[in-house]
């Protein structure tokens, strides 16, 4: 156990000064992590297949401010939740989170049939419709019910920050929707 | 009635929230990238668009004093050592 530990050290440290190899098994241990948390963020997988590339891209530059103390996992999912920050800022919003995403990503089953398609689809535009700050804080804390603390850590942002953020994003949601004839 | 207003606030939210989660169910707990992403992130280290931005970022005057001088130096090679003198 001890020398796991070691190992992952001597990685992490080998990795700050700018080591391939580190670089590499760092990759491969946290591709998977990394990859799963920007799919539910974009929810496509072959835009979280081009992100986690460049949220690693983004690390391989930033590798000698890397503090190994604070651990790798936490400051890569901040990393990449900025790379899918500036990505979705990119877009335009219609486009950016339209249905044909969700339908692409394996998910079990909503939990009401009784929700209609032309409902969950207009929730689905409201989202895409909210800036990408208030959406992200959403779909990580309300879609896929993070804890508040690890949404806050990825976003860079207090916890009591992330609350407002969700709250503003659910008071926008619920004015379009209403706009469009639908009462939550 | 301001604690009526706030209890009305955070039923409105609750109830938003329980329609978005309806809307969109969660991802499974651990989504796997469909192969290997390893063989991409080695290309796109190869094609860092650091190095190719800062060769961009050369004028292209430049490159063609640059030119000149090569010509120059391939041209008349007993110069050289007279221009150095004067640089």
């Amino acid at each position: 156990m001890g020398t796991m530990e070691e190992q992952t050290r001597e990685e992490l440290e080998q990795f700050c000064f700018g080591n391939e190899t580190a670089f590499e098994a760092l990759f491969r241990r946290h591709q998977r992590a990394v990859y799963g948390w920007i799919l539910r963020i974009v929810r496509d997988p072959g835009t979280a297949e081009d992100l986690t590339i460049e949220t690693f891209f983004r690390i391989h530059r930033a590798h000698a401010r890397f503090d190994p103390a604070r651990g790798f996992e936490p400051w890569a999912r901040r990393i990449a939740t900025h790379a899918a920050l500036d990505w979705m800022r990119a877009q335009r919003p219609e486009t950016a989170m339209a249905d044909e995403f969700f339908a692409a990503v394996p998910s079990p089953p909503a939990s009401d049939p009784a929700l209609t398609a032309e409902i969950r689809r207009a929730v689905v535009l409201a989202l895409g419709r909210l800036p990408p700050k208030l959406r992200i804080a959403a779909s990580l804390a309300v879609v896929e019910e993070r804890p508040y603390k690890e949404v806050a850590s990825a976003l860079g942002i207090t916890k009591a920050a992330v609350k407002l953020r969700v709250f503003r994003a659910m008071r926008r949601l619920r004015t379009d929707l209403e706009q469009q004839g639908i009462r939550p | 009635m301001n604690n009526q207003g706030t209890a009305n606030r955070e039923q409105g939210t609750e109830s938003m929230e329980n329609l978005l989660r309806r809307a969109i169910p969660r991802l499974e707990d651990d989504p796997v990238p469909p192969h290997d992403l390893w063989p991409a992130m080695q290309a796109r280290l190869k094609s860092d668009p650091q190095l190719t931005t800062r060769l961009r970022a050369v004028p292209w005057f430049d490159w063609a004093l640059v030119a000149g001088l090569a010509v120059f130096a391939i041209a008349f090679p007993a110069a050289v050592p007279m221009l150095l003198y004067y640089l």
